[in-house]
């Protein structure tokens, strides 16, 4: 993002969400949305995260969980199909998972350096339950 | 529309009053108060002229100053007319919502009634209020006497809502002094200050939802120093729009305002610079000592912040003494005025000798007797050419003589 000078940012420290709003922005997926540059959108936060989650699209059944319980909006689901995870706005904390009703989960948390596509290979076996 | 209030050329009022008619004059959208004294009439007056129909806006009654401040910056920023009334505790809850109302450059206007910071307790005037908020990126206006505080309110919408300067105002008049002695004010009528202040205009309003927009963000390093100096730009600025407003404001009422006030001072050798009520005082007491031959004058900054470091320098240009009055406990350092008095002359070609007193703290009567001797001593200073009284004094202090340096 570039930065701007003191005689550019809006006055009173307002952050305008959209450079230009071409109708109902309620309308228009997260993605298409035209974000001004000082939008928090466009700014990264992945360095807050100790721990990713890795999504598991073979066992997801799309119920919506994560993209309904993230206290961030970083579960990218589009048109009630989970796509995956935003690492940009992901913040590490682990609701996504602990919401995550399937058994595998098809969300886990693995290490910040973990590689996903061995994430994916390694993923745990389905948990049986005791009597 | 509200009903309007038929006003006599001239009414009695007292401060507080003046404050409230002009706030109904100017058809606030919001006001959020909380009551304390000496400034609970100003509120009290709103409130009544609300119930009795003379206003439309809301009046949001709140659990405290923190929260009336907190109403003010919410419903400015949603986009409307917002002014708000208080005094010394009240004003020091409110600060920090003071610099979120500056920081976001919304047009508030605070009646600001100036008394004592406990402890210990005290309702009587003295300027330690005014002066806790000086750094709060606030256009700080002083009125001597009820007049100027229903002219100088009036003009603080017009200032704070002038789309070059889009910044708070608060207008200061002294505790009981001003607020509580009635004196002959001449108002104008309804609709002339109204149509002297102007429609409202609002900026980025939060409740146009075509054009959603984030208050107050997170901003940290990347961001935070140029907002604030966008905002100094805007309040240095903002002299040019406030002589502007005096302007006008004389070819309607023929009332003359300066953002410095000076008086005697064609002549003067010596002066004293000193803010609200004691200004007049001191005009008096200069005059006094003019008949004993003793060419004495007297500067007061009507403009708090900015700071007018020009038009100091110029009105004190010829001066050899000065005395400059601090109203507020100095807290371990000279005074306020002496502090800035003192950096508008340094650069100048004229370096007058400078002290500082300190008085009336806490409503400590400032007679005219008390004035003529500072006049006196500060002669001593332009007689001798150097400094032979102390640099920081008490005035009017019981007890052996205090003073330092």
């Amino acid at each position: 993002m570039d930065y701007l000078g003191w005689d550019q940012v809006e006055a009173g420290a307002v952050l305008p969400s959209f450079d230009e709003v071409k109708g109902d922005i309620a309308l228009l997926k997260q993605a298409e949305r035209d974000y001004a540059p000082t939008n928090s959108y466009t700014a990264s936060v992945a360095d807050w995260r100790v721990f990713k989650p890795v999504f598991n699209r073979d066992l997801c059944i799309d119920c919506q969980n994560c993209w309904v319980f993230c206290p961030d909006t970083a579960i990218i689901a589009v048109d009630k199909k989970m796509v995956g995870i935003d690492y940009e706005h992901c913040k590490g904390c682990g609701v996504c998972v602990d919401v995550c009703p399937t058994n595998q989960k098809s969300l886990l948390m693995f290490d910040e350096n973990e590689d996903n596509d061995r994430a994916l290979q390694n993923w745990p076996e389905k948990i049986k339950k005791e009597k | 529309m509200a009903e309007k209030l038929k006003l006599q050329e001239v009414e009695v009022w007292d401060g507080n009053m003046a404050f409230a008619q002009a706030m109904r004059q100017a058809q606030i959208d919001v006001v959020a108060a909380y009551p304390i004294t000496p400034s609970t009439p100003t509120v009290h007056g709103y409130a009544k002229f609300l119930s009795d129909g003379y206003i439309d806006g809301e009046f949001v009654l709140v659990e405290s100053e923190h929260a009336a401040m907190s109403g003010c910056v919410g419903a400015a920023a949603a986009g409307g007319r917002v002014a708000t009334a208080t005094s010394s505790q009240g004003f020091a809850l409110m600060v920090e919502v003071l610099y979120q109302a500056a920081g976001m450059r919304l047009p508030i206007v605070l009646a600001l009634v100036n008394r004592a910071l406990a402890s210990p307790l005290n309702v009587n005037g003295d300027h330690s209020d005014m002066y806790l908020g000086r750094d709060a990126g606030w256009i700080m206006i002083d009125a001597f006497n009820a007049q100027e505080a229903y002219d100088l309110m009036l003009m603080g919408f017009k200032i704070a809502e002038d789309l070059s300067v889009r910044l708070p105002v608060m207008i200061n008049q002294d505790g009981f002094i001003t607020s509580h002695t009635a004196q002959n004010v001449r108002p104008l009528q309804d609709e002339e200050a109204y149509e002297f202040i102007g429609e409202y205009q609002s900026v980025n309003p939060m409740l146009d939802f075509s054009h959603p927009v984030t208050y107050g963000a997170q901003t940290e390093e990347d961001w935070h120093f140029e907002f604030k100096a966008r905002q100094h730009k805007a309040l240095m600025d903002s002299k040019a729009c406030i002589q502007e407003v005096f302007e006008s404001f004389k070819t309607v009422t023929a009332r003359e305002y300066n953002i410095v006030e000076s008086y005697e001072m064609d002549d003067a050798q010596i002066a004293i610079v000193a803010l609200g009520s004691t200004v007049e005082s001191a005009v008096f007491a200069a005059r006094k000592l003019r008949e004993e031959g003793i060419k004495a004058g007297v500067v007061a900054p009507r403009l708090l912040r900015p700071f007018p470091y020009e038009a100091i320098k110029d009105a004190l240009k010829d001066v050899k003494a000065i005395a400059t009055l601090d109203r507020s406990s100095p807290g371990g350092a000279l005074g306020m005025l002496y502090n800035e008095i003192s950096a508008a002359l340094y650069q100048g070609d004229n370096r007058p000798i400078i002290n500082n007193y300190i008085y009336g703290l806490g409503g400590r009567d400032m007679t005219q007797e008390n004035i003529m001797e500072i006049f006196r001593d500060i002669k001593k200073n332009a007689d001798a050419g150097k400094l032979v009284t102390p640099l920081q004094q008490f005035s009017g202090l019981r007890g052996p003589k205090l003073s330092f340096f």
